[in-house]
């Protein structure tokens, strides 16, 4: 009889601390939140996971809530809070499923937030996949929507070669939602199998028309630190010195699905050299997007005459969406400028000489610009022409 | 008072660094790549020459995550990381029972860095490294993330959030090493390159130093000269550069170039760097206020390492090509004792245990070299069956190796 009596009297002081933990967890989040570059703050971050890891199953909503606005640092410090305290209620009934259910589907809450109150959920609830993905389609979430696109996909798939019109409006739905590659590439195939057109270029949100001038010297490196005009000045009328002479602005536009731009073979295989692009982006408003691109190539980014990043490393690699560069757009028209520099070296690895951008939201959806098409200039004449003025130097080496 | 207090207990943690370095690795635990000593030489293990589905596979188990990193053994632990999702950038740290195999405890996080790679590479590439009590997994991503043995998080830094040009298109692999209290993490790439000495009690950084441009894949090692502060030994294109590991302070430099991919290895008072071949410089001295670099014992072009690291075991040092020929060598002089052609192609770097080296191929076929006598043998083949790049950890007379899909204990 005592020891039951002990044992409820330590049940009732746990409930109790958790109790006095949930009216107040607001120092410890604020603890996480706060901490900053360079391990500012750890120490403060990492007592306060000590403490908020015996949150009771019922504050997981709050805790996830915390992730509103954090920094990457501070979400992945309340990832670790809300597995512990996952983990050690999994079992107990504890878990809040119907509150975690709400969260999830309030879609302004953060997405990362959402994903976890969702991997959490799942421990508890094992059809909560079924009853959620299919409605994440367009989720702000990339991977609710990476989910989703792929139960269309293996819907479309199991409707067999025969299903025609219904296989194609499967996998059109699949594609709105996807942004991945591998899933894009998949159902663009899929279409095209079956004599659809699919426009890659709108679906990424690829810029494809540009103006550019070139090459200016970056022997030993020299260009990617050194400030050649377009930098001081966008002056698209203008001669300029550059490498081998005066130059001047040209245009250039690509048809490549993925919104390759090559220079080297459309342009001139041009080494150690350096050449700048030029292309206006009208905005329906101010918003947050981010310039997404690849490149082999070293570079620098400005939009709006702010400069945004820039890589100085060459021939490791391109991919889709290799950098990403969040900005804020303004309304009307943006100004881009882009740097783009081709080293020296002679091996056959180190020769591609070439460029995608594409805007999009952070959840890689893109964001097309107010016209179809944002052209480069407003004198622009055929888009399927490769390369459509250029220096007479620069179009020589072309031919 | 305070300062000779904080001062006694760093002199103790170096000690234990020290007892652990003279003794090589204890046989109970690994903790980091290459072992306790960064030597990858476990002598009094004893690991079966063969294994199959259903011979001396003490447990296979699921990886969430892809993975060239190597796992760590702490105690009753075994504790790997991993990476997942499209983007590979979900990062994974998972601990798991030594004897039975069951998970105790996994956590994710998010990467802050980049995470493209090479197709070849992932996210999880590095191996991590211990203390004995914490865990300090390092990714791709510059993230390095500190939990104690059962899961708590202790820290964590973004290095690519608070350096945002230290990133590489084909990824990071160097694997950090601990030295004392300092966590030893080499982030070198053609931008924005460094190396950082963080306290391994809050991630902040004792030291930070610019280090070449160029991008690196090699991993550091530590000498112990006599009562000295340990030094890390920080390999690049440049060649060495030894810093005390607490203070960060460049000590001496070994000017000549060295490999990007294949790390040093130290045996006795001599260093084994991947330059010009192979070349061996002299540690264990004091060099003279007017020296700046060790001096040169040997130098040999014709042991030049592939991926793999070179591995030293009873004075010879192994050293396996990119051909796939694996070379034994006298350590004191370089001369070539011995010569046998193995089945590569090999990124894993090999593990001694007695006088067996384990090669695992890129096919995940390994080959057991008995390096007993005058010539290398191979006393066993057997295969996974999966890819394997990662380089395989031992304890007591257990062997532990990971692929992309699967974690094996192989023991009998």
């Amino acid at each position: 009889m005592i020891h039951l009596r002990h044992v409820l009297t330590v049940i009732a002081l746990a409930a109790s601390a958790e109790s006095a933990l949930a009216a107040d967890l607001n120092p410890q989040l604020n603890a996480i939140r706060n901490i900053s570059r360079e391990g500012g703050g750890n120490e403060a971050a990492a007592a306060a996971v000590r403490t908020l890891s015996s949150s009771s199953a019922g504050d997981l909503p709050k805790i996830l809530a915390a992730f509103e606005d954090a920094s990457p640092l501070a979400v992945n410090y309340l990832r670790n809070v809300v597995e512990a305290v996952a983990d050690r209620h999994a079992t107990d009934g504890t878990i809040p499923a119907e509150e975690l259910e709400t969260f999830i589907t309030t879609k302004s809450n953060d997405p990362r937030a959402r994903r976890l109150a969702f991997e959490v959920l799942s421990r508890v609830d094992s059809t909560a996949a079924d009853r959620l993905i299919p409605g994440m389609l367009l989720d702000p979430s990339p991977e609710f929507r990476r989910d989703a696109v792929q139960r269309l996909i293996s819907e479309a798939r199991s409707l067999g070669d025969d299903a025609g019109k219904k296989a194609i409006e499967v996998y059109r739905r699949a594609l709105s939602g996807a942004t991945d590659t591998d899933l894009v590439k998949e159902i663009s195939k899929a279409l095209k199998d079956r004599g659809e057109d699919v426009d890659l270029v709108s679906h990424f949100g690829f810029l494809t028309d540009w103006r550019i001038v070139g090459p200016f010297d970056n022997h030993d490196f020299i260009g990617f630190d050194t400030a050649y005009s377009p930098e001081e000045k966008l002056d698209f009328a203008a001669k300029l010195t550059a490498k081998e002479g005066e130059v001047a602005w040209g245009e250039v536009t690509t048809s490549d699905e993925f919104g390759i731009i090559d220079i080297a073979k459309s342009i001139a295989p041009h080494k150690g050299a350096v050449m700048y692009l030029a292309a206006s982006y009208e905005s329906a408003g101010p918003r947050h997007v981010e310039f997404r691109f690849g490149t082999p190539n070293a570079w620098k980014l400005w939009v709006n005459g702010k400069f945004l990043f820039g890589r100085d490393e060459y021939h490791r690699g391109m991919a889709i969406d290799q950098y990403r560069v969040p900005t804020e757009l303004q309304t009307g028209k943006n100004v881009i400028l882009l740097k783009l520099c081709q080293n020296e070296q002679t091996d056959d690895w180190a020769q591609r000489y070439q460029i995608q951008i594409r805007v999009c939201d952070p959840s890689g959806v893109a964001v097309l610009p107010v016209k179809p098409k944002a052209a480069a200039t407003s004198d622009a004449g055929s888009p399927k022409q490769q390369v459509k003025r250029l220096t007479a130097r620069t179009e020589g080496a072309s031919r | 008072m305070i300062a000779l207090k904080m001062n006694s207990v760093r002199q103790l943690i170096l000690l234990s660094a020290v007892v652990l370095s003279a003794t090589g690795v204890t046989g109970a635990d690994w903790l980091q790549f290459r072992g306790n000593d960064v030597s990858g030489v476990s002598l009094a293990s004893e690991i079966p020459a063969t294994w199959s589905a259903t011979e001396n596979i003490a447990w296979k188990i699921d990886l969430p995550g892809r993975g060239l990193s190597g796992p760590i053994v702490i105690g009753d632990r075994v504790v790997v990381t991993a990476s997942s999702g499209f983007r590979q950038d979900r990062l994974h740290v998972l601990s798991f029972d030594r004897a039975s195999g069951d998970k105790v405890w996994e956590r994710q996080f998010w990467a802050t860095g980049r995470t493209m790679t090479h197709a070849k590479m992932c996210v999880a590439t590095p191996t991590p490294a211990s203390d004995g009590t914490r865990i300090f997994a390092f990714f791709s991503s510059n993230d390095v993330v500190c939990l104690d043995l059962d899961g708590n998080l202790q820290w964590l830094r973004g290095l690519t959030h608070d350096f945002p040009n230290a990133s590489n298109s084909l990824g990071m692999a160097s694997s950090p090493i601990v030295i004392g209290d300092t966590l030893i993490v080499q982030v070198e790439n053609d931008a924005e390159s460094f190396a950082t000495g963080l306290d391994t009690s809050n991630g902040k950084s004792r030291w930070k130093k610019v280090r070449p441009k160029k991008a690196n894949w090699s991993s550091p090692t530590s000498f112990q000269n006599g009562d000295a502060e340990p030094l890390a030994l920080l390999q690049s294109s440049a060649g060495i550069e030894a810093v005390d590991s607490h203070s960060g302070e460049t000590v001496w430099k070994f000017g000549d170039g060295a490999s990007t991919i294949p790390s040093s290895v130290v045996t006795g008072d001599s260093l084994l760097v991947p330059s010009n071949g192979l070349t061996a410089l002299r540690l264990g001295v004091q060099l003279a206020d007017d020296v700046k670099s060790p001096e040169v014992l040997w130098n040999d072009n014709r042991l030049a390492p592939g991926t793999a690291s070179p591995i030293v075991v009873n004075g010879k040092v192994f050293v396996i090509n990119r051909a796939g020929v694996l070379q034994a060598a006298d350590v004191n002089t370089g001369s070539v004792l011995w010569k046998l052609r193995l089945k590569g192609p090999f990124s894993a770097t090999p593990v001694a245990a007695g006088n067996h080296l384990i090669f695992f191929n890129e096919e995940g076929g390994a080959q057991v070299v008995d390096i007993s006598g005058a010539e290398g043998a191979i006393v066993g083949e057997n295969s996974v069956g999966e890819t394997i790049l990662c380089t395989p950890a031992i304890a007591d007379n257990e062997m532990f190796v990971r692929s992309d899909g699967h974690l094996w204990k192989i023991a009998k």
